[in-house]
């Protein structure tokens, strides 16, 4: 067997089990427990920190507007998704809201309960992710000419102007103002939020290793040595930059959904830090890194490291220090020695197929010494 | 102009407070090239020692220790999370900033349990009321300014006419030149860390004098906007700075008095994009050209 | 050495893992210091975030409460009642998961929360699991309309927003208001749109602003409202804010009133106040000295217990979110009594039909599910003294 079909093979068979192990998880716990409630979050959040270091990893542009394209895409699929009769609820202030219509509702009319809401909301999803693309093409136009860190200075302040855009009580009818969207229907399972953001992360993937994949890594390593081979800068990290805010705008349809109520304050710089924070600890430049690390973070940060905040941890009974923040304290702690001394994170630049390779050739190795 | 003069005093007022960040931001980025973003929380932390400081202590010992303790942690974040990173990639000590400041807000979250603390013994004569031209304000507001100012020409001074100010002047033109030149560059970054700490501590007292509550998420928009002032006046320029707050100061007070206060915060960060699209280099600022 | 970080990394996880399991299962078979068997009531509040200490304010009634009484009588057994407090950090997006976790700890009820942006959030998760939840100072009327499981104790925005229009309008004669909120508050936001219906219903005129999340400076807005000439500003905001815009409206020298909603009868905003030429009053739910009994047995538990002390905001003063959760707590135990059993099902069903003398006045639900409340006590803050005055009751109309 050649090393490429092996590896195809041993990517398949991981992602099987990880699917299969995901679908038992879903038919032994209610959908409330707290191992599902994570699996969705952190899926949800690998997904988007794919779609960042798609960005600052592939492309090596150094944007922090993520949090502003999720919002988008929240946004999107919540005002698109609420059931008709439940709108005068939810838009309490606004006389029902604008819209007069849902599009899952629209869709069981004629194709039956289950596959028409279905297709109603994967519908507003690729709307909040076409939304989020064409915000990024508008933006990009002035910004991406800055420079690294200009840009980040620019993007994040755009995600916070588009934030006070979507508090504006102008906008009430739509965006409900301040006041929380709710009563949308969401994928109560862990499931479809794996399958979901399998097939993005996927598409992702395939687009990485095709050439306009290979046109972004060689922006990121050398911009003038790339130019000088003919690839179109700016067309290429237009492009990089459409595409990633495109899959933030899914994500963050996505975020809507494993939330259940949505309104425009979570998201802040503070949670494109999250995200940025997370693709370092994968690795910056690797698709699983980014995966593996969402799920290391969201786990501990959200259920295994809550002793830590609640008075015990490891059996040791200690309120006086184990109380609210310690967790994130330690957590912030542990950020700071990956930034500092393990730079590349868990997975540095490698993928998971890589795996096999490194076996294989330390296998050599000891062969060759002995 | 009975109408907008309290506007315009207050204006002046928070463009000040903003000054003394920017001075700390614009400082850094001049010689590291590096946008401190932890330079808004070193800001927070001034203010919650403050906090405990004068509650525990008599002023004359209180004050000088908030100076201390700021400059203290300046000095050791650029030790700690910028100096190993040197050599590396710009992107990695920009992540390396934003870890710092997120570690920061966490360790504050910690031990302050996560609610603002009040400043319960504001510093005395400043906090008084005073009436000005028919308006009422706390004293706080006419002596930032001021204050701001004399520090600012007491810092221009420093960097033009003393040693380290040279360095610092020739580490900002060349880094690498500098340091061939017997420049000991490591003390001059170290230099303008306390620098920037010392103003941004002096800051911090005068801005918790005004608005008495210390919320850990204090520093991150005071923070950003002084940034904003900093790259409108042209980032790397003391001056450049100072003016650059002042004028973003008076503008977002004099939205507010228009009326759009939804977006008060929001149109300080349109400024940035228009200048960093039309500008970037902004009022005052070189021209720098990107070596290959 | 990244295969060593690794590894390092697994290894917390699978010993955190093992931790957290040993922990919970250790609290399964658990069972009460005097051997009775526990029922454990879940507290759904905030106690970081800007309701922070507002929502340790309320745990502080149900601590004293559980304190007071710590047994129940269920299906003629005695039991322990165990408080499971979990930190829902005042932000809807945190909010579901502590209510998953407090599912997770197997409560029979859940008390809370203060702020409603975070109990709506929360009921999503309650609603699903089926369990009953009981809110305590949250006061959108959606919290409890769009949720079966969801029961609640304070008064709803709609009646607050109301009886402060007409206070201002009416008794204090103004015309003019100036409202505040903070911008992706629904809280605030709620109150905003009641308040200036009502007020504007009455004839008067109303000029509304927001501040972005996180402001400290509120100085140019009382320049706004002194430039609309406005008799009062109404600032239905957390109690950090609302300390800001005092201690604004004091050094700009505002000669109105200012008003506060449900959130502003605290402590610290009575602490900002005092010695500062400004007059304020609040709406609330309980004024000190309503119940002399609870008053003097609740100072002295938070005197002799340095933590609740603290989290008291420094002092022995009696607000009304603590009254709401001490309530809160006894609500729980009549409806577990009538139960019959920790069935969160059987609770749920117990809960309409609960019917007793609180310390914030009789408490029974209607079918929507909120307490039969017609009744708002209206605060002065005395800056003299640096307590809350009595003002008067006002009832709808």
């Amino acid at each position: 067997m050649t090393m490429t079909k092996k590896k195809t093979i041993f990517t398949a068979a991981v992602l099987a089990v990880l699917l299969a192990a995901c679908v038992v998880v879903d038919m032994l716990l209610p959908s409330y427990h707290i191992a599902v409630v994570v699996i969705k979050k952190a899926t949800v959040y690998s997904l988007v920190a794919v779609s960042m270091n798609l960005l600052n990893g592939f492309t090596g542009l150094f944007s922090l507007g993520q949090a502003g394209f999720m919002l988008l895409g929240a946004y999107a699929y919540a005002v698109l998704t609420i059931p008709v009769d439940k709108r005068p609820g939810v838009y309490q202030y606004f006389d029902g809201g604008a819209l007069k219509f849902s599009l899952p509702e629209i869709f069981t009319g004629f194709m039956g309960d289950t596959v028409g809401s279905t297709v109603g909301m994967l519908l507003a999803l690729l709307v909040g992710g076409v939304l989020a693309a064409l915000m990024a093409y508008l933006i990009g136009l002035p910004v991406l000419r800055l420079k690294s860190d200009y840009l980040a200075i620019a993007t994040l302040g755009f995600a916070e102007i588009l934030r006070a855009f979507f508090q504006w009580n102008a906008l009430g009818p739509i965006t409900n103002g301040s006041n929380l969207l709710k009563s949308y229907p969401t994928f109560s399972h862990a499931t479809p939020y794996v399958i979901l953001a399998g097939l993005m992360i996927a598409i992702i993937v395939l687009l990485i290793n095709s050439t306009y994949g290979r046109a972004f890594k060689a922006i990121r390593d050398d911009e003038v040595a790339a130019e000088a081979m003919g690839i179109n800068l700016a067309k290429h990290k237009r492009m990089a930059f459409i595409i990633s805010s495109f899959f933030a705008g899914i994500g963050g349809g996505m975020m809507a959904m494993y939330m259940g109520t949505i309104a425009a304050a979570p998201f802040k710089s503070t949670l494109t830090y999250e995200i940025l924070l997370i693709v370092v600890i994968g690795g910056i430049g690797s698709i699983t890194g980014s995966v593996i690390a969402s799920f290391l973070y969201i786990f501990s940060s959200e259920w295994l490291l809550r002793g830590l905040d609640s008075g015990t941890f490891l059996g040791i009974n200690a309120p006086g220090i184990f109380k609210n923040g310690f967790r994130m304290a330690v957590f912030s702690v542990i950020i700071m020695v990956i930034v500092l001394f393990f730079r590349k994170g868990i997975m540095g630049d490698k993928e998971l197929p890589d795996l096999l390779d490194k076996k294989a050739r330390k296998r050599k190795k000891e062969a060759a010494g002995k | 102009m009975q109408q907008i003069l309290p506007y315009i005093i207050n204006g002046i007022s928070v463009g000040g407070q903003y000054a003394l960040i920017a001075i700390g931001y614009t400082l850094v980025y001049g010689i590291l090239r590096l946008i401190n973003f932890a330079h808004g929380d070193v800001f927070m932390v001034a203010g919650l020692v403050m906090v405990y400081a004068t509650t525990a202590l008599p002023f004359y010992v209180a004050l000088p220790l908030v100076l201390a303790a700021t400059v203290l942690l300046g000095f050791t974040i650029e030790r700690v999370a910028y100096k190993p990173l040197r050599t590396a990639p710009r992107m990695s000590v920009m992540i390396s900033a934003i870890g710092v400041s997120y570690l920061i807000q966490n360790l504050a979250f910690y031990i302050t349990g996560g609610v603002p603390q009040p400043v319960t013994r504001p510093i005395p004569w400043i906090s008084e009321n005073v009436i000005i031209l028919g308006a009422s304000t706390k004293r706080v507001t006419l002596v930032t300014p001021i204050l701001t100012i004399l520090l600012v020409v007491v810092l221009v001074y420093l960097i033009n006419h003393t040693k380290i100010g040279m360095a610092m002047r020739a580490a900002a033109k060349d880094f690498e030149t500098a340091q061939l030149m017997g420049i000991k560059i490591n003390a001059v970054i170290s230099m303008t860390f306390v620098i920037g700490s010392f103003l941004a501590a002096v800051g911090s007292m005068l801005y918790f004098t005004n608005y008495p509550s210390v919320a850990i998420t204090s520093g991150g928009m005071p923070g950003l906007k002084a940034f904003v002032a900093a790259v409108f006046g042209g980032i790397g320029s003391i001056p450049g700075a100072v003016v650059g707050a002042f004028i973003i100061g008076l503008c977002e007070e004099l939205i507010k008095g228009a009326g759009y206060t939804t977006f008060s915060d929001a149109f300080t960060f349109a400024i940035l994009i228009v200048v960093l699209c039309v500008k970037p280099t902004g009022l005052f600022g070189e021209k720098v050209t990107d070596k290959v | 050495m990244k295969k060593l970080m690794a590894a390092v990394l697994a290894l917390v996880m699978a010993l955190s893992l093992a931790a957290c399991g040993g922990k919970s299962d250790s609290q399964d078979a658990q069972s009460g210091d005097s051997g009775n068997k526990v029922v454990k009531i879940g507290v759904f509040e905030p106690q970081t975030g800007d309701n922070g200490a507002g929502g340790k304010q309320e745990i502080l009634g149900m601590q004293y409460a559980n304190y007071v009484q710590p047994t129940v009588e269920i299906g003629g057994e005695t039991y322990d009642v165990k408080l499971e407090i979990v930190d829902n950090r005042t932000t809807p997006e945190n909010g579901k998961s502590a209510a998953a976790e407090l599912v997770n700890r197997k409560v029979s009820m859940v008390l809370g929360s203060y702020g409603s942006g975070v109990s709506m959030a929360g009921g999503e998760v309650f609603q699903e699991a089926g369990l009953p939840a009981l809110g305590t100072s949250c006061t959108n009327p959606q919290v409890t309309a769009g949720c079966d499981v969801y029961f609640r104790l304070a008064f709803l925005d709609p009646f607050q927003g109301t009886v402060l229009a007409n206070y201002a309008y009416k008794e204090l004669g103004v015309t003019t208001a100036y409202v505040l909120g903070m911008l992706g508050s629904d809280y605030d936001q709620g109150l905003v749109y009641y308040f200036t219906e009502a007020f504007e219903g009455l004839g008067g005129t109303v000029v509304a602003e927001d501040f972005p999340e996180g402001s400290a400076n509120f100085v140019s807005y009382i320049n706004n409202a002194k430039a609309a000439n406005a008799g009062v500003i109404f600032a239905p905001v957390s109690i950090n804010y609302a300390q800001l815009i005092v201690e604004a409206a004091a050094a700009q020298g505002f000669e109105g009133a200012l008003l506060g909603s449900d959130t502003w009868d605290s402590n610290k905003v009575i602490e900002s106040a005092t010695g500062k030429d400004v007059t304020s009053f609040v709406t609330t739910f309980y004024q000190e000295g309503g119940n002399p009994e609870f008053d003097a047995g609740i100072k002295e538990w938070i005197n002799a217990n340095p933590d609740a002390k603290t989290n008291n905001g420094g002092n022995d003063m009696v607000a009304a979110v603590t009254a709401i959760g001490y309530d809160a707590y006894f609500t729980a135990l009549e409806a577990l009594k009538i139960a019959g059993s920790t069935d969160p099902k059987a609770v749920l069903e117990a809960l309409p039909s609960v019917s007793f003398e609180g310390v914030t006045g009789l408490i029974e639900f209607d079918e929507i599910g909120d307490a039969k409340r017609d009744a708002a006590y209206i605060k002065t803050a005395n800056t003299e003294a640096g307590v809350w005055d009595f003002v008067k009751v006002q009832t709808v109309g």
